[in-house]
């Protein structure tokens, strides 16, 4: 693996020492735990499993290879039903066994409380604090308005990813008109309004010809959104729809044969393309910080290699959080550098600033707003991929790299610091 | 305009025939046997998978006519050897009886087929376009789902109303002693009712499946919807059950379809986009129209309780 620290001679170093030390005065070797907090029951449990999977396989890996501090990595399951208070609780479970990392992303809402418990609980109780490592959640206000030293955001957050999304568009000749669609609550919102603002301040050649919101997971039949997605005259489709909600959208516009690009931020997310199959092919773009192709297009053999593994332990379905990698072998990164796994403020310093050389290149934890800054990637459904994605038949490729500096944004966090 | 229109109403029948599909099950078992199933949206279900394992072995049109059938016998299964039992305590434990039947039919197909959609795809002889419309393309499948509902309809109409089967089956609804006592086995014919009412819920599976996502989530999110088609159509009737999804496919479409907000068609008249009043008056029709259905169920339940066509109080 490329992945290598600036500090990297100094930490293996200090690796050495703290083992030769360890060995000699901690008897007991208990494992490093991490929360991982997630719907496990109800609808969305697919998601919430998919992510677990993700996350065993990655410390068994981290395992493997020697663990952390010469200690295992745990993950610890634990079912919110995706409920914001149920979350709060088992953060408060966390804290009472000890456990001092605690990891999330699907739903902003859930997020946002999960942030707040974190503050709380730190503030009170100094002597077991919890450092909360969002891979998921990306409303933007969890690293502006809303951020917290004890929060750490490993995927692009929605701001970047439309400001990725513009830097491309706006190159794209064939793209005049634009319609949104989106799911009716804040991050379908968010997208809606910051997509005018983008083109706006870019100057886009672009004209926005229509803007809808639909309840989330409500519609079972697209088709009448479909007819006025015609009627607007769209040449393209923006949307941050998931789940069932992006299914049926791209099959009522391919069933109605209405010739729109779609351009998605989970396109290739789980059970999504077994859902579309083949009539998304050229046809659904998704922005993104990796695919599967992106390890043969750039010869990645040792993160494909991780690829063809993790198929190989759960063949239904396919490594798709590349972030939980970098989130975590970068607090791997950070808790080596410390130098143990308890003292989390120091932990989180560690973090903050962090460069860490990931198999797509680098990734740098902002100190401002503890928001990940990577280089992204648009890409679009293909049926001639290497790899399709969850057994689907399509696969995606690589139409455009997005570097780092276009895949930014301004940050309003004022971080207190302890 | 014009077009709107047009959309809306070719959308609103495709879109209700398939709920009719769903609904007519729940109201010829309601109907028949006075119970409230619960489960029902759970052997739509269970046609869509049923279906599809079959479909990669027999193809499409074999599995048409075998995957009904299938959820038919399982619906018999559970009527002989669950619903009887708890029949003899009433109507409460029989509705808690088809709730939990149908957590655990959810729980047991996510066991078998996986917690993700399953790639369940239309026949490649269904799978080009029948008619464009103002630029539109309908494929030829939906226009199959709606000679599909049409011949479930005037099928049901007959064996009901025109063959003894009928004759008996409504017999033993209102006078079931009498019926027994004429020498017809009533709680066979019930079996027969509950498995014949599954088999239409799989059937609508089988293209409903096609149409929509087959994942163990679908039942749930088709469940709320097809109670509000029995009821506004009326407890027990087909031809309710029929004009009731009608109007609520083409009502639902047509308000997701148009541009419409008060404030935008009488104007402003100076009123903000805030409060309880505000909010309403710049409420845009699209996002009205999800709560359309249960509206119109809560209304049909206060001012006209046995719903269209209905012949007892819900």
């Amino acid at each position: 693996m490329t992945r290598k620290n600036k500090t990297g001679v100094f930490t293996g170093t200090m690796i050495g020492l703290t083992m030769a030390i360890s060995s000699v005065t901690y008897a007991d070797n208990h494992p490093i735990r991490i929360s991982y907090i997630e719907p496990l029951s109800g609808p969305f449990a697919n998601v919430g499993d998919a992510g677990l999977k993700h996350f065993r396989f990655t410390a068994e890996q981290i395992n493997k290879e020697g663990g952390i501090l010469g200690r295992n990595v745990e993950i610890v399951a634990m079912d919110n039903k995706q409920s914001p208070s149920e979350s709060v609780q088992l953060i408060q479970r966390s804290v009472d066994q000890g456990i001092n990392f605690v990891t999330q992303g699907n739903g902003s809402n859930v997020a946002g409380a999960m942030v707040e418990a974190v503050d709380r609980n730190n503030r009170r109780n100094a002597d077991n604090k919890v450092l909360y490592l969002n891979y998921a959640a990306v409303d933007p206000a969890l690293t502006n308005e809303r951020c917290s030293f004890y929060h750490f955001r490993f995927d692009a957050n929605s701001a970047i990813k439309l400001e990725a999304l513009a830097n491309y568009m706006k190159d794209q000749e064939e793209i005049n008109k634009l319609f949104l669609i989106n799911q009716d609550y804040s991050h379908g919102q968010f997208i809606s309004n910051h997509m005018k603002t983008l083109i706006d301040e870019k100057d886009m050649d672009v004209e926005v010809v229509g803007d809808v919101l639909h309840p989330i997971a409500q519609v079972r039949d697209f088709a009448p959104y479909v007819a006025r997605i015609q009627q607007s005259g769209a040449d393209t489709v923006v949307t941050g729809n998931w789940g069932n909600d992006l299914s049926l959208l791209v099959r009522a516009i391919d069933s109605a044969g209405l010739d729109v690009d779609i351009y998605t931020y989970y396109g290739g997310g789980l059970g999504t393309p077994a859902a579309i199959g083949a009539r998304g092919e050229d046809k659904v773009y998704q922005v993104t910080e990796w695919h599967a192709d992106v390890n043969v297009d750039e010869g990645l053999e040792e993160y494909e290699q991780w690829f063809v593994d993790f198929k190989e332990r759960y063949p239904e379905i396919d490594w798709y959080y590349h972030r939980v990698y970098n989130q975590m072998y970068m607090l791997k990164d950070a808790i080596e550098q410390v130098g143990n796994a308890e003292d989390v403020d120091a932990i989180a310093y560690a973090l903050e600033g962090m460069q860490f050389e990931s198999p797509t290149g680098t990734v740098t934890m902002r100190a401002k707003d503890h928001q990940a800054l990577q280089p992204l990637y648009i890409s679009v459904m293909d049926a001639d991929a290497k790899y399709d994605a969850d057994n689907s038949g399509v696969g995606f490729r690589t139409v455009a790299n997005i570097p780092v500096e276009q895949a930014t944004d301004e940050t309003s966090c004022n971080m207190k610091r302890p | 305009m014009l077009e709107t229109i047009a959309y809306s109403i070719l959308n609103g029948v495709l879109y209700g025939t398939l709920l009719f599909m769903m609904s007519s099950g729940l109201t010829l078992i309601f109907g028949m046997m006075g119970v409230l199933n619960f489960a029902h949206a759970s052997f739509y279900m269970l046609g869509a998978y049923f279906a599809y394992t079959l479909g990669q072995a027999t193809g499409f049109w074999v599995a048409l006519f075998i995957a009904p059938i299938l959820v038919g016998s399982v619906g018999a299964i559970v009527e002989r050897y669950g619903l009887r039992r708890v029949h003899q305590f009433g109507h409460v434990p029989e509705l808690l009886f088809t709730f939990g039947l149908a957590y655990v039919i959810e729980e047991l197909v996510a066991l078998f087929w996986g917690t993700v959609p399953v790639p369940y795809k239309m026949p490649d002889a269904l799978n080009f376009t029948a008619f464009n419309l103002f630029g539109l393309d309908y494929s030829m499948f939906k226009v199959f789902i709606l000679l599909v509902a049409v011949a479930m309809f005037v099928g049901l109409w007959v064996l009901l109303k025109k063959t003894r089967a009928g004759l008996v089956i409504q017999g033993s609804l209102s006078r079931p002693d009498m019926v027994g006592a004429l020498g017809h086995n009533v709680p066979r014919v019930f079996m027969l009712v509950f498995a014949f009412g599954c088999a239409l819920a799989g059937l609508g599976g089988v293209v409903g499946g096609i149409q929509f996502v087959t994942d163990p989530g679908m039942a749930f999110m088709m469940g709320p919807i097809v109670f509000v088609v029995v009821v506004l159509g009326g407890l027990g009737s087909v031809p309710g059950a029929l004009v009731a999804s009608l109007i609520i496919g083409i009502l639902q479409t047509f308000f997701l379809s148009v541009n419409f907000s008060l404030a935008e068609t009488i104007g402003t008249l100076g009123i903000e986009d805030s409060g309880f009043f505000g909010v309403l008056w710049h409420m845009e029709a699209t996002r009205i129209a999800p709560v359309l259905p249960f509206l119109l169920l809560v209304l049909t339940l206060i001012f006209r309780p046995r719903g269209l066509f209905g012949k007892r109080e819900a």
